[in-house]
C-alpha cells in the first residue's frame, strides 16, 4: 500500500468522535483493533491514558481520546476500535468510537488550522482535510501522544 | 559500497583499540619501563592508522599516524619524555575517541583540527630525530636500528640483536621453545612487496611470535624496502617447518633460517640505549640493572606465552543486540505459553501428559536460562573506563588517589550493564572529591598520602552487589542532621530521635548536599538522588555505611536476571498486581485493630518490631467497594534493611513471570516498574516495592 502516491498526495484514516471527523496519517498505523479486550489500569498516569492492552505479548499504553480532546466520556459500543500507532520509537493505542475509512489527500486540499478557533488545542491539529465536501481534522500525532495535557 | 556494515565493525575495533590503548598507558604511565605495554600501544595505533585510513578518516588517520612517530621514538630509545609525554598521548586518546563519537552520531569526522596537539606530537618526535643524528655522530657502535642499512645485500648477516630482545630468547629457550633469525627473500620481479610482506607475517604469526622485524614494520607495510627482511620469531615449530610455510607464499624467493642461541651479557654496559633513554621514561638516573632486564624479559615472555594460548581459546561471535533480544522475547512467550498449559482446565492429566508437561518444563526453564547467560555482561567493561577516569581526577584535584578494582569478571544483565556506568561513575567522583582528604590533612590524621577507593563486584544469592569503599573522612551525621533542619525537613525535637540510617536518607533527596562549595566534579546535591532512582529503576536498591573519620562504603545491589522473575501475585480490588519475590519477605494477616498510628504513620508490631503499613488501595487509588474484612492480608517486603507492610485483599499465588516494558510513554510512571501478561492473557502491572515502600 503505497502511502505517497505518484501525485504527492497522503493518505489518512478517518475516525469520528461526536460529528467530528478526523484524520491519522495513515504512514504511522501499525493496526487497528477491536476494543473488546479488557484495558489494565495504570495508577498514577493522566486520566486520558486508559491504561494499556496487551497486544499479541506487547504492553501497549491506550490513550481515551475523548478525555483527551476534553470531551464528555461516552460508553463505547461494538463498533470502538483502538488505532495503534508507532512514531519513532514510541507505541500507543488511541480509543475511537468509530473508524470511517481511508481517504487520499492532495497537499493543496490541507490547510493550514492557524486561524480556525474551537476548543480543541491548536497543537493537536497539523491541519484542515477538504475532501468531497468534508472536513477533516488532520492530527499531529507527537503532539497526541505525549504525557503532556 | 556496502560502507554501512564496515562502518558498525570499524566503530566497534576502534573502540576495542582506543580502550586498549588506555589500559597499556596507563601501564606505562606508571611503569616506564614496561615494554610490552609500549609496543602494544604502538600495534593499536598502527592498526587504527590503517583502518581509518582505508575508511577515509583522514583527520583520525593523520592523529594517529603522528601518536606513532612519537610511540616509534619511545621504542627507539631515541626520547626522554616524561609526564607531559603521558599526558599528551592521553590527550590523543581523547582526541581520538571525539572523533568516533562524531562519527557515530553523524557518520563524519567532525570540524575538530587538534592542530595544537599534533604541533606538540610533531615536537615531541622532532626531538627524538635530532637526538638520533647526534647518537649516530657520537656513538657509531650503536645498535639501534637504521632502517635497511643493516641487511641490506647479506642475507644471513646476523642481526643486531640488543640485551632486551637477548634476554626474551634466553627465557623462551630455557622454556624449550626455539628461537629463529628468519630472512626472506622476495622474488626480484615481485609487485606488491608489501603485500606480500604481509603474508609472511600472517603466515609467522599462526604459530610463532614475532618479536623483532628489520627494517621495522611500518617500514615494510611502506614498501621502504628492496626485497627482503628478516624477523626474529618465537616458537614451538622447527625450521623445517617454517620453510615450508613460507616457501608456500607465493613469490617467495629464498628462506634463511638461522637458529639463535642462549646469549648472557655479564657486564652492564647497555649497548642499545641512548643516554637519554637510560634515564628511563620519568626523567630519573638509572643503571638498568640485569635483573630488571630479566624481569621485563620475564613479562614479554609470559605475554608470548599468553598470547599463544589465547590464540586457541577465546572464539566469539559478535551479535546484534536486536536479535538477542527478539531470541529472549520468544523465549518469554514460550514460558507464558507453557503456563498456560499448566492453567488449563478440562484436559485429561494422563501419565504422559503429565511427564511431557514436566520435561517441557526443564527444557524451557534451561532455554531461558541459557539465553540470559547470553546477555550476561561481565562488569569489566563498564570497570574499565575507571582507572583513566581516577587518574585525570586525582591529577585535577591534586589529590593522590589509588583506585583498587577487584570482582571484574563478575557478570550483569546487558541491559543493567548500560545503565550501571552513570551511577558508578558518580559515586567515585564523590569519593575522590568529598571523601578522600587533602595529603596533608591525611597526614595530619597518620593516614597513608594515597586515598584508597576500593570498587568491588561479587554475587550475593540472587543479586549482583557492587561497592563503592573510600578509606576518606566519612559521612559526619551531625552535619547532615543540621542540614536537614535547616531546610526544614524535619525539627528539632524529631532530629534526636533519628537513626542514623534515617539522617543517612537525607543525602538521597535531590539538592541535599553539605559539601561547602561546589567543584566541578560535585557538591551540586544532585548526584546521590539521581544515583538512587537510576538504581531503584533497575530493580536494585543502594545503602550506605560510614564511619566518620574512616570513611564510607557506599552498596549496590542489583538483581541477577532481568526479564523473568519470581512474583507474588495479589489481589486488589479487581486489579492484579505482582510484587517481586526477592522483595517479600513474610506473609501475614493481622486484625484490622493490630494496626496502628503512630505519628499519622500507620504500623504495626511485628515480633517486637515496629514496620509502617501502606494500604496499597489508596497508594495505587484503586477504585473498590469498602468491604469489612475479618482479617487483613499484609505482604511485608524489604527495601535493604527495612521493612513496609502492604495491605492487599487477596494473595492469589506465586508464579514465575515475565516483565515486560511499559514502553516509552509510560517509563516515567512511578510505583510500576512493568507489567506482566498472565496465563489468561490479561495484564497484571509489577509494582515497584521500592519506591513504594517506606
Amino acid at each position: 500500500m503505497a502511502a505517497v502516491t505518484a501525485t504527492g498526495t497522503r493518505q489518512f484514516l478517518v475516525f469520528r468522535l461526536d460529528d467530528e471527523e478526523f484524520g491519522v496519517d495513515i504512514r504511522k498505523i501499525t493496526t487497528i483493533v477491536e476494543k473488546s479486550m479488557s484495558i489494565t489500569r495504570v495508577p498514577n498516569t493522566p486520566d486520558f491514558i486508559k491504561g494499556v492492552i496487551n497486544l499479541r505479548g506487547e504492553i501497549i499504553p491506550v490513550i481515551d481520546s475523548r478525555i483527551k480532546f476534553g470531551m464528555p466520556p461516552v460508553s463505547y459500543e461494538e463498533d470502538a476500535r483502538i488505532i495503534i500507532i508507532k512514531l519513532e520509537d514510541i507505541i500507543a493505542g488511541i480509543i475511537v468510537e468509530q473508524v470511517a475509512e481511508v481517504i487520499e489527500l492532495n497537499e493543496e486540499n490541507i490547510e493550514n488550522a492557524a486561524n480556525i478557533g474551537g476548543s480543541l488545542s491548536m497543537d493537536y491539529i497539523s491541519g484542515i482535510g477538504k475532501a468531497d465536501g468534508r472536513i477533516v481534522t488532520i492530527l499531529n500525532l507527537e503532539k497526541l501522544i505525549s504525557l503532556n495535557n | 559500497m556496502e560502507m554501512g556494515q564496515y562502518l558498525e565493525i570499524f566503530i566497534e575495533e576502534t573502540k576495542e583499540h582506543l580502550n586498549n590503548m588506555n589500559q597499556c598507558l596507563l601501564r606505562l604511565e606508571k611503569n616506564p619501563r614496561d615494554g610490552a605495554a609500549l609496543n602494544e600501544i604502538f600495534r593499536a595505533a598502527h592498526t587504527l592508522k590503517g583502518m581509518s585510513a582505508t575508511m577515509g578518516f583522514n583527520k583520525m588517520s593523520g592523529l594517529t599516524h603522528e601518536m606513532e612517530d612519537v610511540l616509534q621514538a619511545l621504542r627507539s630509545g631515541g626520547l626522554n619524555s616524561g609526564s607531559n609525554l603521558a599526558d599528551l598521548l592521553f590527550k590523543c586518546l581523547d582526541a581520538l575517541e571525539s572523533i568516533l563519537n562524531n562519527i557515530v552520531e553523524t557518520g563524519d569526522e567532525g570540524s575538530g583540527e587538534y592542530i595544537h596537539i599534533i604541533a606538540l606530537l610533531k615536537d615531541f618526535a622532532g626531538r627524538r630525530i635530532a637526538a638520533g643524528e647526534a647518537e649516530k655522530d657520537h656513538d657509531g657502535g650503536s645498535s639501534r636500528e637504521t632502517t635497511g642499512d643493516i641487511c641490506a645485500g647479506h642475507p644471513t648477516a646476523v642481526l643486531q640483536i640488543n640485551q632486551y630482545e637477548q634476554n626474551v630468547i634466553n627465557k623462551a629457550i630455557e622454556a624449550k621453545m626455539n628461537a629463529f633469525q628468519i630472512t626472506v627473500v622476495l622474488n626480484k620481479g615481485c609487485l606488491l612487496k608489501s603485500a606480500r610482506a604481509f603474508i609472511v607475517f600472517q603466515t609467522l604469526e599462526r604459530k610463532s611470535e614475532i618479536i623483532k622485524s628489520v627494517p621495522a614494520v611500518e617500514d615494510i607495510e611502506d614498501e621502504k624496502f628492496d626485497n627482503e627482511f628478516t624477523v626474529v620469531v618465537l616458537s614451538r615449530e622447527d625450521e623445517e617447518s617454517f620453510k615450508k610455510d613460507l616457501y608456500a607464499v607465493s613469490e617467495v624467493e629464498e628462506v634463511i633460517v638461522v637458529p639463535l642461541l642462549t646469549v648472557y651479557y655479564t657486564d652492564k654496559k647497555d649497548n642499545f640505549e641512548s643516554p637519554e633513554y637510560k634515564k628511563g621514561l620519568d626523567g630519573t638516573e638509572t643503571g638498568k640493572a640485569e635483573s630488571d632486564d630479566a624481569e621485563e624479559a620475564e613479562d614479554e615472555f609470559a605475554k608470548v606465552e599468553s598470547v599463544a594460548k589465547k590464540s586457541k581459546t577465546g572464539k566469539t561471535v559478535r551479535v546484534d543486540i536486536s536479535r538477542l533480544d527478539v531470541l529472549l522475547n520468544l523465549v518469554s512467550e514460550l514460558i507464558i505459553q507453557k503456563s498456560r498449559l499448566d492453567g488449563l482446565e478440562g484436559i485429561e492429566k494422563t501419565k504422559d501428559y503429565v511427564e511431557t508437561l514436566e520435561y517441557l518444563e526443564r527444557i524451557t526453564t534451561s532455554l531461558h536460562d541459557a539465553v540470559m547467560k547470553v546477555r550476561m555482561v561481565p562488569v569489566e567493561s563498564v570497570f574499565n573506563r575507571f582507572p583513566r577516569m581516577i587518574r585525570d581526577i586525582s591529577r585535577d584535584i591534586g589529590k593522590e588517589i589509588v583506585l583498587n578494582m577487584s570482582g571484574e569478571e563478575t557478570e550483569l544483565d546487558r541491559t543493567v550493564i548500560d545503565e550501571i556506568g552513570e551511577p558508578l561513575i558518580h559515586l567515585l567522583r564523590n569519593a575522590a572529591d568529598h571523601g578522600i582528604e587533602s595529603a596533608e590533612k591525611r597526614k595530619e590524621l597518620g593516614k597513608p598520602p594515597a586515598g584508597q577507593i576500593n570498587l568491588r563486584a561479587y554475587q550475593d544469592g540472587s543479586s549482583v552487589v557492587i561497592e563503592v569503599e573510600d578509606d576518606g573522612q566519612g559521612i559526619d551525621i551531625e552535619k547532615v542532621k543540621r542540614k536537614a533542619i535547616e531546610k526544614g525537613l524535619i525539627d528539632d525535637d524529631a532530629a534526636g530521635s533519628l537513626s542514623k540510617k534515617d539522617v543517612i536518607d537525607f543525602l538521597f533527596l535531590p539538592s541535599f548536599s553539605t559539601a561547602e562549595t561546589v567543584t566541578g566534579l560535585s557538591g551540586r546535591g544532585v548526584g546521590l538522588d539521581v544515583v538512587k532512582t537510576k538504581i531503584e529503576s533497575l530493580g536494585g536498591n543502594v545503602e550506605i555505611e560510614t564511619a566518620y573519620g574512616k570513611g564510607s562504603r557506599f552498596i549496590i545491589r542489583l538483581p541477577l536476571t532481568l526479564a523473568i522473575i519470581q512474583a507474588l501475585l495479589v489481589r486488589i480490588g479487581e486489579e492484579k498486581y505482582a510484587i517481586q519475590i526477592s522483595s517479600v519477605n513474610q506473609i501475614i494477616k493481622v486484625f484490622p485493630d493490630e494496626i496502628k498510628t503512630v505519628n499519622k504513620q500507620e504500623v504495626i508490631l511485628l515480633r517486637n518490631e515496629v514496620i509502617p503499613i501502606i494500604r496499597l488501595e489508596k497508594a495505587l487509588k484503586v477504585q473498590k467497594e469498602e468491604k469489612l474484612r475479618k482479617k487483613l492480608t499484609i505482604v511485608i517486603v524489604r527495601k535493604g534493611e527495612r521493612l513496609t507492610g502492604f495491605v492487599v485483599d487477596d494473595v492469589i499465588c506465586q508464579q514465575e513471570i515475565v516483565q515486560k516494558p511499559l514502553g516509552k510513554l509510560l517509563s516515567g510512571v512511578k510505583t510500576v516498574t512493568s507489567a506482566t501478561i498472565l496465563g489468561d492473557g490479561s495484564v497484571a502491572l509489577i509494582l515497584d516495592a521500592n519506591s513504594l515502600a517506606v
